[in-house]
């Protein structure tokens, strides 16, 4: 939000006629909330019919499953992040990491094995990084291999995949090297101004408690109605996208391994879960559905929509590009050597 | 959207979370297994909801005015805060008034109001509340193809005892597929699960397989022959019958296992819509 313009004494021209007295209140955003409140609350009737339809319902079914399965994740994200912004002293990441990001990428890559959550918690935890001074490139390298090769991920892969330890070897390998090269690539042609400008909350003189409240609070509205976004448009894609199609590609190995790296961009599953799904679409290779899970955690609908609403659409339509091409690339390279 | 409108989103969002796991709502979007998270991160938003509230409306913080005023209506789901409702609550910048001292207050905050897309949070607690979408059925299960992925083991333990043995037709489409049916011939099976209409007449027994969430859902579909009475899509059904061979007519790819009916007969829906 912009700041305010010093605004001429007389009333300006878009404010309603109730605030017009200059004794009474302005309108505030609680007040819309309200009035949203009660006028949906009678319009409730109206709003079932509308959810009457099958694809509406399977829709409205899945958007909302997209969000109550994200918000744990989210939740734990957003603790991380403020604990991290507020409890961690700036010096102990510059101690941790190595001073040049080339080495710091390969190190914030691994660490990123004890995050134990999905792609939804690592989102903010990178942001409270940078916002912690680590370089963006290690930050990167962190947000990209976090939600794939932690213990919860792998282990799930090995239990989608019974008696297949190579598939779970493949998926380390390939997430991780993704995370890897991306944050190199970042380092070398990365520019500071494609983030935007998100200042934190102002917590100068607040004691910690309360500046961690206030930057949990900061950071969860952020991130929520971006979440949101992806959650629709996750939803939506998988309402409407025939499954018959992915039938069509089966055949070329060239053409599956982008099939399913596209349909993970567009189905948006938790990385926890996409072992599964990658386990019951037995029509493709081994190598197209390891790029099923190579690119699921780092680039989807969803997580796009949180990157955006994160680091802004400047970084977001350089980022994700970027990353999808590595992690086909990565998927081709390890499934080729390993499957 | 200020500071108050962020932690009554906060509020009605964690409320939700309580609100779909205090029954068996939430079973119809994740799976069991997520229930004390879900719990626990809608407390958290509560709680700090409530937190912000209370805090900012008792505490002053330099360099704002403090006014009494008229205690606006409040959200029923939301007890509301302390006695002085002061207008802490920054003035939307497009809104506010320069006499009320608007400029400065919301000068002091315009760096972190919420963004407008906040307001979108509000989606999926109206969906919640309001529409409460029901648990996937059959336009989900006739969308997916039925794909059956390979078990671990390639021997089959036998079925367990009973007359008819009750199995998840995940099992079932299991056996008949990576089995070749034979550790389930022989046995009166008893499958559970709801009505997807067959293309070219007769039905479908199905269920909707989930591991996190309904985005990853996947069906399996079992074709019912035999004696079936018509009834409508996404009617619960228990079928009693055997074993009767795969329909590979969709395509190498789709087999869709048989059973072939004994009984038929519409039973409640489960607590659990889903299989794992």
């Amino acid at each position: 939000m912009t700041a305010p313009q010093t605004s001429p004494p007389q009333a300006p021209a878009q404010a309603p006629t109730p605030v017009r007295s200059a004794q009474r209140r302005a309108l505030t955003s609680t007040d819309v909330l309200t009035a949203v409140l009660v006028l949906v609350l009678l319009a409730r009737p109206l709003l079932s019919r509308v959810a009457d339809g099958a694809a509406v319902r399977t829709w409205a079914t899945v958007f909302v499953a997209i969000c109550v399965q994200a918000l744990p994740f989210l939740v734990l994200g957003v603790l991380l992040s403020a604990a991290i912004a507020v409890f961690v002293p700036a010096a102990f990441f510059a101690r941790a990491l190595p001073r040049s990001p080339a080495a710091a990428v390969p190190v914030a890559g691994i660490a990123g094995a004890v995050l134990p959550g999905c792609e939804c918690s690592s989102v903010p935890v990178a942001r409270g990084l940078m916002a912690r001074g680590v370089a963006p490139p290690a930050a990167l390298a962190f947000l990209l291999s976090a939600p794939a090769i932690n213990p919860v991920v792998l282990v799930a892969t090995s239990v989608a995949f019974p008696g297949r330890p190579e598939v779970v070897l493949a998926r380390f390998l390939a997430s991780l090297g993704t995370a890897v090269v991306v944050g190199w690539v970042w380092a070398r042609f990365g520019r500071s101004e494609w983030f935007a400008d998100r200042r934190g909350p102002d917590l100068s003189g607040v004691g910690r408690w309360e500046a961690f409240r206030i930057s949990m609070r900061h950071d969860f509205v952020h991130a929520g109605g971006f979440l949101v976004v992806g959650g629709i448009t996750a939803a939506m894609l998988n309402v409407v996208v025939p499954r018959s199609i992915l039938d069509a590609v089966g055949s070329s190995e060239w053409l599956s391994v982008l099939a399913l790296g596209a349909l993970a961009v567009v189905l948006a599953i938790c990385s926890e879960a996409d072992a599964f799904v990658a386990a019951s679409l037995t029509q493709f290779s081994l190598t197209a559905r390891l790029a099923f899970m190579v690119v699921g955690p780092t680039v989807d609908v969803k997580l796009v929509a949180l990157q955006s609403g994160t680091f802004g659409r400047r970084f977001v339509v350089r980022f994700a590009p970027l990353t999808f091409v590595v992690a086909i690339a990565g998927s081709l390279l390890a499934g080729g050597w390993l499957l | 959207m200020n500071r108050d409108t962020e932690s009554l989103l906060l509020l009605l969002l964690g409320g939700a979370a309580l609100r779909i796991c205090a029954d068996d709502t939430f079973l119809r979007y994740v799976k069991g297994w997520t229930r004390p998270y879900l719990l626990l991160a809608g407390a958290v938003l509560v709680v700090l909801a409530l937190l912000s509230l209370w805090r900012e409306h008792t505490t002053p913080r330099p360099g704002r005015s403090r006014r009494l005023r008229d205690g606006p209506p409040r959200p029923a789901t939301g007890p509301a805060p302390g006695p002085a409702c002061e207008a802490a609550a920054e003035v939307d910048p497009a809104l506010a008034l320069p006499e009320s001292g608007g400029a400065e207050r919301s000068e002091s905050h315009a760096d972190h109001g919420g963004p407008r897309v906040a307001w979108l949070l509000l989606l999926p607690v109206f969906a919640i509340f309001l529409v409460a979408p029901p648990a996937l059925g059959s336009y989900a299960a006739a969308r997916g193809s039925n794909t059956i992925a390979q078990p671990a083991e390639s021997e089959f333990a036998p079925l367990p005892a009973g007359d008819p043995v009750t199995t998840t037709l995940s099992d079932y489409a299991t056996r008949a597929i990576w089995d070749q049916g034979r550790s389930l011939a022989g046995r009166r099976v008893r499958l559970v699960g709801f009505v997807t209409p067959r293309p070219g007449g007769g039905l479908y027994v199905s269920r909707i397989v989930i591991t996190c969430c309904a985005a990853d859902a996947r069906p399996v579909k079992i074709a019912v022959t035999g004696d079936t009475p018509s009834l409508a899509a996404d009617t619960w059904i228990e079928v009693v019958g055997t074993y009767g061979g795969t329909d590979s007519s969709a395509g190498k790819s789709a087999q869709v296992p048989v059973i072939n009916a004994d009984s038929v007969r519409s039973v409640r829906s489960p607590s659990e819509p889903y299989e794992s």
